[in-house]
């Protein structure tokens, strides 16, 4: 009885002693943003001052003033991002959830070719679509504009196969009764499939809402005017334009960085899901 | 049988090759008709709708993923500089990527690379599997330690490397500062230097995929079943025992999948080196996509940078295979 309390209390210590350790490590992981954050305060001369002051000794917004008021301004870039994220993410949930039901559902003639093909083309890695897309774009006067990013966007082949596998756990017994009592696949596909798998959208929608937020590439070789530029690439041009004002800099970052950070804390569970089930799927 | 010439569509864990391509197959050699029948109006009416649900998104498909790859391929035989216009295309065979072995900047490119796959991946999953067990059991607020982790991988690699190359500044930067403050007197000069350039982008890399790295390895120990541990406490096993004979033979296929997902994003690292560095100082952290960038883009040679892109896949294409002969060996 004691030898066990004593081994209960002495697993205790060790856990406060690994949260501390733990702790220290995920202080580390973020101070950089810390650091960003407090010399977003600063004035030029202050930012670089040794030993850190973590709490700004003359506390300014200028360098907001300045991201906001630039020559093309802040928000701008961000109307853009907003623009571009939504329309691809709307747009790819809408025709993966078709496409996924149409795979899981429905046995059409051609769809195991269809499949392999889709299959076949995932292992291009995204960079090598940047040169024949460019070529396709310049070509088809799309080259400049934000149909460059949210059209490759709206149709990509993981989404569908994210939903395709989701569709796939829910019974086919379901769809058949529902057909049988004369429902098309239409009806089948929004009253039953859909309502049933929002937590599989949800998902999908906040990973790929981060990852078109933060796409850069694409926005870099298809986008040439700095109005068009969405906050990744604002930032760099930014960042260019000013490469010494660092004050200005760190506060332009802290503007791209909290649209996204708000977005991660209020879906946390649903985008660790997302990692996951796309991750991992053994 | 029928998977076994298929391994290279292995989908970097979005399927199960053992379950999907077994069942293409054996359906598509099962179905063939052996006699012909008339399609029945029920056939030809799901025919009709699964065509229909499909074809927002295969249009799409093909004309931005499908057809893409093809030009991919023919510019690649191709000498273009994208200025001349059409006319100014010529065919020339393999000619560019013979080119590529040859070139200085590609072959410098290809190293760096390398060293920076090597580098970065091995330490990483080391780091994030050693904090992943600890996260998993050993702490208090867990999932607030986790969520720390992770802000390093959500935010835009843009808005990192910013902040990233004012942290190394190497006159003034906080991290200099720091090192002068406990006693060294020449601290590295981080990204102008050129032997330590390409270090700093992979501690960058490090610190950015950890939390990605703890999220899987947290997900793949929620599948050990406690009693493993246990009765290896019963019998008077250790921590570090635990660890090795326990926790990494059962993260076995996690740490491979996490591996491979690593390497080929390793291979693909660009936006730090573009935003940092611009490859240099010379060409000390120039990486493969990075050097295709500026061939295409800056200097407008098309068909020399889509060979150089097929040389990305095929590094890219060892690692899936590899994948995919690997389930393939853990059939049972």
């Amino acid at each position: 009885m004691n030898r066990a309390g004593s081994y209960r209390a002495r697993k205790k210590h060790i856990k406060l002693l690994l949260t501390v350790i733990m702790s220290i490590l995920a202080i580390t992981m973020v101070i950089p943003f810390v650091w960003m954050v407090s010399a977003s305060f600063k004035p030029d001369n202050e930012i670089f001052d040794f030993p850190i002051k973590w709490i700004p000794k003359t506390f300014t917004f200028e360098n907001y003033v300045k991201v906001w008021a630039s020559s093309v301004p802040f928000y701008l870039f961000f109307m853009n991002s907003v623009k571009v994220t939504v329309l691809s993410v709307l747009g790819e949930v809408c025709t993966s959830a078709l496409a996924g039901y149409a795979f899981a559902k429905i046995k059409f003639k051609g769809r195991n070719l269809a499949f392999l093909l889709y299959i076949s083309t995932l292992i291009f890695p995204a960079q090598m679509m940047l040169i024949p897309r460019f070529v396709m774009f310049s070509n088809m006067g799309l080259y400049n504009t934000h149909w460059a990013l949210i059209l490759p966007g709206m149709f990509t082949a993981f989404g569908t196969f994210m939903l395709k596998q989701f569709f796939e756990t829910i019974p086919d017994e379901l769809c058949e009764s529902a057909r049988i009592d004369g429902a098309n696949h239409f009806i089948t596909f929004s009253r039953i499939i859909v309502p049933l798998s929002t937590s599989a959208f949800a998902a999908l929608i906040i990973f790929m809402f981060v990852s078109n937020w933060n796409q850069y590439e694409a926005a870099l070789v298809y986008l040439r005017s700095k109005e068009l530029a969405t906050i990744p690439l604002g930032l760099s041009y930014f960042q260019e334009e000013n490469s010494t004002s660092y004050g200005a800099i760190m506060a332009a970052s802290v503007c791209s960085l909290i649209p996204i950070f708000a977005v991660f804390l209020a879906f946390q569970k649903q985008f660790v899901q997302g990692i996951v089930t796309t991750g991992l799927k053994e | 049988m029928i998977t076994v010439r298929f391994w290279p569509l292995s989908l970097l864990g979005l399927y199960n090759p053992r379950k999907e391509v077994v069942i293409i197959f054996s359906s598509l050699v099962i179905s063939k008709p052996t006699k012909r029948r008339r399609m029945s109006n029920m056939e030809f009416r799901e025919n009709i709708a699964g065509w229909a649900f499909l074809s927002l998104n295969f249009i799409g498909y093909i004309m931005f993923k499908l057809f893409p790859i093809v030009i991919a391929l023919i510019l690649s035989f191709c000498d273009w500089n994208f200025i001349s216009g059409w006319a100014g295309i010529k065919f020339v065979g393999l000619e560019n990527y013979a080119n590529l072995f040859k070139d200085e900047v590609f072959l410098v490119s290809m190293r760096n690379t390398i060293i920076y796959s090597i580098g970065t991946v091995p330490v990483a999953i080391f780091l994030s599997l050693v904090m992943g067990s600890i996260l998993n059991k050993h702490v208090y607020y867990k999932n607030v330690l986790r969520l720390a982790y992770y802000l390093p991988n959500v935010s835009s690699m843009v808005a990192v490397s910013v902040v990233w190359m004012t942290l190394f500044l190497p006159s003034y930067g906080p991290i200099n500062e720091l090192l002068r403050s406990i006693g060294i007197a020449n601290p590295p000069r981080w990204l102008h230097g050129s032997s330590t350039s390409l270090l700093t982008i992979m501690l960058l890399g490090i610190w950015q995929v950890l939390g990605y790295n703890i999220v899987i390895i947290l997900a793949g120990l929620q599948g050990i079943p406690e009693s493993l541990y246990e009765s290896a406490d019963i019998d008077g096993a250790n921590v570090i025992q635990k660890f090795f004979k326990i926790t990494i033979p059962s993260l076995s296929s996690t740490l491979f999948f996490l591996m491979v997902i690593s390497f080929i994003r390793s291979f693909q690292v660009f936006t730090p080196v573009q935003i940092m560095t611009e490859g240099g100082p010379g060409y000390s952290s120039s990486v493969i996509v990075y050097y295709i960038y500026t061939t295409a883009f800056q200097y407008s040679n098309i068909g020399y940078a889509s060979s150089m892109s097929w040389v990305l896949f095929f590094m890219v294409f060892i690692f899936t295979a590899a994948r995919t002969m690997m389930n393939k060996s853990n059939k049972i």
